[in-house]
């Protein structure tokens, strides 16, 4: 589904990406685990075009995303929920799903999707008419996850959904990656939290230092010793 | 931030008519002094120029300094057309054919100042914050020393170095009646811009960029458009400006006056169209009315602001709109939705739910 490969991203003169490659295939959950500044989001920003690469392939069903034009991305069914929470703030809550449905102009599946996100998250929909500035923390991830579903996204790319949540609402959000791939969603999910990340991911690529030092299946990764040693604090 | 519905807007423009009404009553009977019907001409002008200014500044968020630049476009390509209309001896007369010659005028001012939008704002909205407001000032000034200079605006030529004369000999034929309905009309399209997908486009931006262009907003040209739209109706205010005024020179278009313009916006509010309406009238009526007061007049202006600022930092009104509708509602003792009733909501569709479920 998607592929990318040989990547190559500048920061001015640092060399974030040293040839990365990756897969994903359909319906598969996988996680890009790693240190902070590692290049995680980097390598994301620059799938999503946020960052352009300086050399490499980005293919999508075939498509060069590198080509593509950025507003376009989200409607070939790829949704970014980005780092951090990123709401808009003085919209209520249902706004802010209105505005992930943003390119798609059909009202009656602007409705049938924004019921799907209800489904998803009812706190949402308790809060629908409440600005997105004065929602907790976990709500606003909630939030942002909820948007990008709203497109109805064949993949989605998590960056970070634990950041900043509090032990239980970070279960709650690895409960709805879960359900996501049960509806066969397929996720490209970045995580520092690395033993959460490997038990709900179907393969792993582990990203140090700007390049990808191990990759396979997360089971097998969370049994590596390196792994234990560098991330599992084990 | 729900779309205007019929019934308000049917509402808005009842009281508009009443005002209106007052208005021609007191104009006719001669309560209003022609010094008082300029005063109320120069609000209307100022009402268009800050709530352009309010779209880039208030709800685009984005800092930028060159709006009086855009008015002088409108106002001198509306002022240049008018004469040659006139000299052509197209519709000449008082009345009808003077108010469409003016209409023309200043429409065409509008466009060419949105054209000068489109081609400042690419480059310019590149940057944001203090180097969108340096980068806009400049621009403004540019536009502002290219108008001097330009030998049939009465410029002296480019080489000559030292300004020239004001372009005079403009008819003067925006009367009051046509400038309110001017400032309406314009104030009325920008807010059902703000209201519509692209103004909650903008405003989406506002509050977060990656987010925006994460839900396939092109950030780039929403920004563009605002900026447009926000020139288009600086080159409006421009038109009405030239044709109530009659003699234009441009230093009456610098950064000064840009800053006039975006300190009503603070001080309104930014992201509130009336909060602009409201401050552009009362700081443009301000040093009117305080002129017994001649030497201290700007002293109050400023004690105004700054009192604001120290006690309401988001300007009047914030992001807060005054509806008549709403206020109709509340002498008649409707309540908005209250969370109560929210909640109420959401358990019967749940119940339904569950009703569905049992089937």
């Amino acid at each position: 589904m998607l592929r990318v490969e040989g990547l190559n991203v500048f920061y001015g003169a640092i060399h974030a990406l040293h040839d990365i490659s990756l897969t994903v295939n359909d319906g598969e959950v996988v996680s890009l685990i790693g240190a902070n500044g590692a290049g995680k989001t980097t390598t994301l920003h620059t799938i999503t075009h946020l960052k352009e690469a300086q050399s490499g392939i980005i293919e999508y069903n075939g498509k060069d995303l590198r080509k593509a034009k950025d507003n376009t991305i989200i409607s070939m069914g790829m949704a970014h929920v980005p780092e951090g929470r990123h709401v808009f703030r003085d919209m209520t809550v249902q706004e802010n799903l209105e505005m992930g449905a943003f390119i798609l102009n059909d009202k009656a599946v602007i409705r049938k999707n924004m019921d799907m996100v209800f489904e998803y998250f009812p706190r949402l929909l308790e809060r629908r008419r409440q600005s997105a500035g004065t929602l907790s923390g976990g709500e606003q991830q909630m939030l942002a996850t909820g948007r990008a579903l709203m497109s109805n996204p064949k993949i989605v790319l998590m960056d970070e959904p634990s950041m900043g949540l509090s032990p239980l609402l970070v279960k709650e959000i690895f409960k709805i990656i879960k359900t996501l791939h049960a509806n066969g969603i397929t996720v490209l999910l970045v995580e520092q939290n690395a033993k959460m990340a490997l038990s709900i991911a179907d393969r792993a690529y582990v990203l140090e230092t700007g390049s990808i030092s191990m990759s396979g299946k997360a089971s097998d990764l969370l049994k590596d010793e390196n792994v234990k040693k560098a991330y599992l604090g084990a | 931030m729900k779309k205007l519905s019929m019934k308000s807007t049917i509402i808005n423009f009842v009281v508009l008519f009443i005002v209106f009404g007052i208005l021609i009553v007191l104009c006719e009977t001669g309560i209003l002094s022609n010094y008082i019907k300029g005063i109320l001409m120069v609000c209307c002008i100022s009402i268009i120029m800050a709530c352009s200014q309010n779209i880039t500044v208030g709800y685009l968020g984005q800092i930028a300094l060159g709006g009086a630049g855009f008015m002088g476009i409108g106002a001198y390509t509306a002022a240049m057309i008018t004469k040659a209309m006139a000299s052509a001896n197209i519709l000449v007369g008082d009345g009808a054919p003077d108010t469409l010659r003016f209409l023309i005028a200043t429409l065409a001012g509008g466009i060419l100042a949105a054209i000068f939008g489109v081609l400042v704002g690419i480059p310019a909205l590149r940057l944001r914050g203090d180097y969108l407001a340096i980068i806009t000032l400049g621009f403004g000034e540019i536009i502002r020393v290219v108008i001097q200079n330009l030998k049939f605006l009465g410029g002296k030529g480019f080489s000559e170095g030292s300004a020239g004369q004001a372009l005079v000999g403009i008819n003067r034929i925006a009367n009051l009646y046509v400038v309110f309905w001017v400032m309406v009309v314009s104030v009325a399209l920008m807010f059902t811009f703000i209201r519509s997908k692209y103004g909650r486009a903008i405003i989406a931006i506002r509050n977060d960029d990656i987010a925006a262009s994460a839900s396939g907003l092109n950030v780039t040209f929403y920004k563009v458009l605002a900026f447009t739209v926000s020139s288009f109706f600086a080159g409006i205010a421009g038109g009405v400006f030239a044709h109530y005024i009659g003699s234009l020179s441009a230093a009456s278009f610098g950064w000064l006056k840009s800053t006039e313009y975006v300190i009503m916006v603070v001080f309104g509010g930014m992201g509130s169209l009336t909060g602009s309406v409201i401050a552009a009238i009362s700081l443009s009526a301000l040093p009117e009315a305080l002129r017994e007061f001649s030497n201290y007049r700007m002293l109050a202006y400023s004690v105004a602001l700054i009192i604001v600022m120290v006690y309401k930092p988001t300007g009047l009104l914030g992001t807060y709109e005054i509806s008549v509708t709403r206020l109709l509602n509340r002498i008649m003792g409707k309540k908005e939705p209250s969370l109560h009733a929210i909640k109420a909501e959401v358990e019967a569709s749940k119940a339904s739910e569950e009703d569905k479920e049992v089937q």
